[in-house]
Parts: structure tokens; C-alpha cells; sequence
């Protein structure tokens, strides 16, 4: 019986040969920005744009470089973080929570789930002048809108996971006495894991959306302020560092989500491997 | 003829209006093992399932030590074609269900993946075993209650030659020293005959039984007893005969339908 001389695998291949891939891999990313911005800097010290219209990278270092030295930067990147993370929670946790009464309970789902699609065909937008007359203009209104943004991608994702749970597999649970909660916990959540964390990616791309949104509609602090200020002064270079500290924010906070992912779902038996 | 462990009575069984078994009467004592052949369509997966109480409705009565088995039930261990484990679960975990993270420290999961051959995957994920590991995983869940009947439903359909002959034998060993009743269902003639003390074999459409045959040779069988060939030829013969005769039986074909028609000639080419 050699099959079980081997110790079990922990990963495809072994480590160090794996990590010499990844960083060949991420320098791969880098690429399209660096060649965009070597093009982009020609273009500006060859004087084919008005640096009015279009500051050279040089230009928006110092730009950044001052922004960062007065501390501006970080109090409304700071604030607009901390929005993006509180209205996540809110709208994610509540679709968690009706998403999973919904998804296991016939009963709740014939009882909510028509009227919530009806309310997501409503583009979240329209709720705005509501939510500021409703809700003022403090924090309150734009955290609305950042929850509601993200609830609906958890909600259908969350359902579907659910539903789409292997019966074969409930049946085993079932079979081995696991009832109620312990079913749940144990057969039904992990199982929608993996759907889950698809409906948080996409919720919290678009709770950075909704945040340009409604900070927008008027705040003092903020990265929506920055684009605003830079806006009404026509300091392109303002607009940009605020669009590339939108950027940066966005991409670190899914990484974060996609790490804990992998953590979670290291269960899961999928491909590594593409042909091209 | 009366038995002592499992009475099985199974007037008429439907499934989508098609009548899939018909009056299905058998007993089995303790510690017998006990096969039921069958070409597809027969309804010997339908007829475990109604065994185990996964499927409840039919109409007859199943009895096992005097009780209707009811789900869950310790009394019963169920083997499905797939090893049915958790992704999401280490392969303790697995094994036992109910005890969910202190299922590694607990004695008789060790001593069961021990039994199994496993011992060195109890914190491994489903995803790092071989089919005939996770199926060897499969059996010690089953065995985790020490259930007094075993239910395998074509359980080693899914692995190669060499590794299906190892399973068997450790099916063979761990239920044997436990003194486990094992009812099997399978379409390999071979294996039946070599596991079991008694095959039943089963006609199709609807699916009855068209006779059993008895296997007399000494545990522990060498493979290669020619009691084992004579046994496997008498119950290929129950097999062709059920599904001839039932050629013979000569529904209006016309007036059959569609469905059954096909059925029919498919059959006819099983028998030729």
C-alpha cells in the first residue's frame, strides 16, 4: 500500500520554486503602468498638453510630496477609509444576515425577497437627495449610501450560495444527526463561502464608488473634498492625486479581502494552472 | 422464512409515476453480508435507500431489529458511489461529523483512520486524497457509531482494479471483526460473489427479485476458489434469465410507453 508512504502535499510545488514564479509574476503588473507613465511624461515635457490640463508625473510628485508633508492627504484618505469600512460592515452584515434568513428559510425568502429585488432595480443614486433630506448632511446619509451600495452584491451572492449547496452533501449531514444550527455551521455556510466572498469583493468596489458619491454631495473631509477642491480651483494635479489615492486604497483594501479568502477557502480544490 | 436483523418489505415503489419496484420481499440475519445485483434500472439504489429511511415514500414496511429505521440513525452506516466528504472538513472531521474540531483529538476517530489506513491524513483536506482514500475515509464515517447494518451502494464503482480489490478486503476485515451485517449493492457479478454470503439478484422495469443465489465458500476466500467461479456463473444466469424472461412476458408493446419501449430493447441487447 505505497499510497500512504507519502506524507501529505501541502501545495502544488515546492515553495521556494513557487515564489521565484509569483515574483516574476507581480513584476509582470507593473509593466503597463510604468510604460503608461514614461509615455505620459514625455508627452508632458514635450509641451503637447497644457500642464494646466495635464501635470507631468514630476509635477504631481511635488504635488503629492506637499500633500502628504501637511498631513492633508492622510486625514482625508483617514476619513474616507474609515466611511468605506463602516458602511461595508453595514450594508455586508445586514445582507449577510437577511441573505441567510432568505437563503435557508422558504418562508422568509416568499416574504422578502420580491420586495428586495424590486429595490435593487432602483439605482442606488436615486436614494440620494432622499437619504440628505432624511438624514442631514453629517456622516449619516453618505454611510447610508455606501451601505446600501454594498448590500445587494452580498445579498444575491450569499442566496445563490446557499441555494447551490450540494444535496448529496446535505444529505450526509443530515445522515450523521447534524440538525438546526449545527447544519447550518457546519454544511450550508461553508459551502456558500466561496459566494460569498465573490459578493464581498464586488460590495466593496462599490462601497469606494458610492463613497466618491456622496462625498461629493458635500463634506470637509475626504477624497471626494480633494476631487471637489481641485475641481472648483482647476488644479488637475489635485483631481489626480486624489483619483491614484483612490486607487491605491481600493486595490490595497480587496487584497486584504482576497487574502483572507485564501485563508478561508484553502479547502477548496481549484485549478492554478491556465493555458495561456 | 423469518430473519432476525433486517426485514425488508416493499409492496410497489414509484418515482414519477412509473412503477420502479414491485412487490420486493427479503430478510437478512446478523452478520450476514449480503449482495443485491442488478442491471440499471432495477431500483437496488432506490430499494437501499428506502432501507437506510432516506426515502420514506413507498408503500411496505421495513423493519430492522424489530423498529422502522428512522434517520439519523446510529444502527446505520451508508457508503455512497462518491465518497461524499466535506471539502470544507479535515479528514478527522469527516469521519466524525457531530464532534466538529475535537473530532481530531478523539480516540476513536484515531483508531478508526488507523483501521483505514490514514493515520498520516487526519488534518488533511479531502482535496489531497486519492478516490480510494477518500472512499477508505467514506467507510471509517460509517463505522464511526458502530452501526449494526452497513449500506453500500455500489461503493467501489469509482476506483481502479487494484485499488477496488484492497477495499474490498478491508471492507471485508473491518466489518467481519465487528461482526457488522453488511447489504451491498453492486453491478459486478465478481464482487458480490467474492463479499457476500448470499446475492440477491434483481429484475428490472419494475424492479423485482428473480432469484439469489448462495455463496458457500470459507473465509477467508482465496479469489481464485472455484466455488467462487461457479457461484458467479449461477448468478449471471438469475441475471440474463430475470431480464429474458421479462422480454418474454410480452407487454403490449404497442400500448407501452415510449419510455418503456426503449427500455425493452435495451434490455433484449443485455440479454443477447
Amino acid at each position: 500500500m505505497s499510497e500512504f508512504n507519502t506524507p501529505p502535499p501541502r501545495g502544488m510545488a515546492p515553495t521556494d520554486q513557487r515564489d521565484g514564479m509569483g515574483l516574476i509574476r507581480r513584476a509582470r503588473a507593473f509593466v503597463v503602468p510604468a510604460a503608461l507613465v514614461l509615455f505620459w511624461e514625455s508627452v508632458a515635457r514635450a509641451g503637447w498638453v497644457s500642464p494646466q490640463m495635464l501635470p507631468s508625473p514630476g509635477e504631481l510628485l511635488g504635488t503629492l510630496a506637499s500633500l502628504v508633508d501637511n498631513g492633508t492627504l492622510l486625514a482625508h484618505a483617514g476619513s474616507s477609509s474609515l466611511r468605506v469600512l463602516i458602511g461595508f460592515i453595514i450594508g455586508t452584515g445586514l445582507a449577510v444576515a437577511i441573505g441567510g434568513a432568505v437563503g435557508l428559510s422558504r418562508r422568509t425568502e416568499a416574504l422578502l425577497d420580491p420586495s428586495l429585488q424590486a429595490l435593487r432595480a432602483i439605482p442606488a443614486l436615486a436614494w440620494v437627495p432622499l437619504l440628505l433630506m432624511w438624514l442631514g448632511t453629517d456622516e449619516a446619509p453618505k454611510l447610508a449610501l455606501i451601505a446600501l451600495g454594498a448590500f445587494f452584491p452580498v445579498y444575491l451572492e450569499f442566496v445563490a450560495g446557499i441555494r447551490n449547496v450540494d444535496r448529496k452533501l446535505v444529505e450526509i449531514g443530515g445522515i450523521h444527526g447534524l440538525t438546526g444550527c449545527r447544519l447550518v455551521c457546519r454544511v450550508f455556510l461553508p459551502a456558500a463561502l466561496p459566494q460569498l466572498f465573490a459578493g464581498l469583493r464586488m460590495s466593496l468596489s462599490l462601497s469606494w464608488m458610492f463613497l466618491v458619491a456622496a462625498e461629493l454631495t458635500g463634506t470637509t473631509r475626504g477624497l471626494g473634498r480633494l476631487l471637489a477642491e481641485g475641481r472648483e480651483g482647476s488644479h488637475a494635479d489635485l483631481v489626480i492625486v486624489a483619483i491614484v489615492t483612490l486607487a491605491v486604497l481600493g486595490k490595497t483594501s480587496d487584497s486584504l479581502l482576497r487574502w483572507l479568502a485564501s485563508r478561508l477557502l484553502d479547502w477548496r480544490d481549484v485549478v492554478d494552472t491556465r493555458p495561456l | 422464512m423469518s430473519h432476525d436483523l433486517l426485514e425488508v418489505t416493499v409492496v410497489a415503489k414509484e418515482f414519477q409515476k412509473l412503477l420502479i419496484i414491485k412487490d420486493v420481499r427479503f430478510g437478512i440475519d446478523a452478520g450476514e453480508v449480503v449482495s443485491m445485483v442488478g442491471p440499471s434500472g432495477c431500483g437496488k439504489s432506490s430499494l437501499l435507500r428506502i432501507i437506510a429511511g432516506l426515502d420514506r415514500n413507498y408503500s411496505g414496511a421495513v423493519q430492522l431489529s424489530g423498529r422502522r429505521p428512522h434517520l439519523p440513525s446510529r444502527d446505520i452506516g451508508l457508503i455512497f458511489r462518491e465518497p461524499r466528504l466535506l471539502p470544507w472538513l479535515t479528514v478527522a472531521e469527516n469521519v466524525a461529523l457531530e464532534l466538529g474540531r475535537k473530532a481530531r483529538h478523539d480516540s476513536r476517530v484515531t483508531q478508526l483512520l488507523a483501521e483505514v489506513g490514514l493515520s498520516d491524513f487526519a488534518t488533511a483536506y479531502p482535496k489531497q486524497l486519492s478516490s480510494g482514500m477518500a472512499q477508505r475515509a467514506a467507510i471509517a464515517r460509517s463505522l464511526f457509531h458502530q452501526p449494526t447494518l452497513l449500506l453500500l451502494d455500489e461503493p467501489f464503482s469509482g476506483v481502479d482494479a487494484t485499488t477496488r480489490r484492497q477495499l474490498q478486503d478491508l471492507l471485508l476485515s473491518l466489518t467481519g471483526h465487528r461482526r457488522t451485517t453488511v447489504l451491498l449493492v453492486t453491478q459486478d457479478t465478481n464482487e458480490a460473489v467474492y463479499l457476500s454470503d448470499r446475492v440477491i439478484v434483481l429484475a428490472p422495469r419494475p424492479g423485482r427479485i428473480s432469484g439469489q443465489a448462495f455463496v458457500d465458500a470459507r473465509r477467508p476466500r482465496d479469489r481464485r476458489n472455484p466455488e467462487l467461479a461457479k457461484c458467479e456463473a449461477e448468478v449471471l444466469t438469475l441475471l440474463i434469465d430475470g431480464t429474458s424472461n421479462f422480454f418474454d412476458l410480452s407487454y403490449d408493446l404497442a400500448r407501452a410507453p415510449r419510455r418503456w419501449q426503449a427500455a425493452r430493447l435495451s434490455s433484449f441487447n443485455f440479454a443477447i
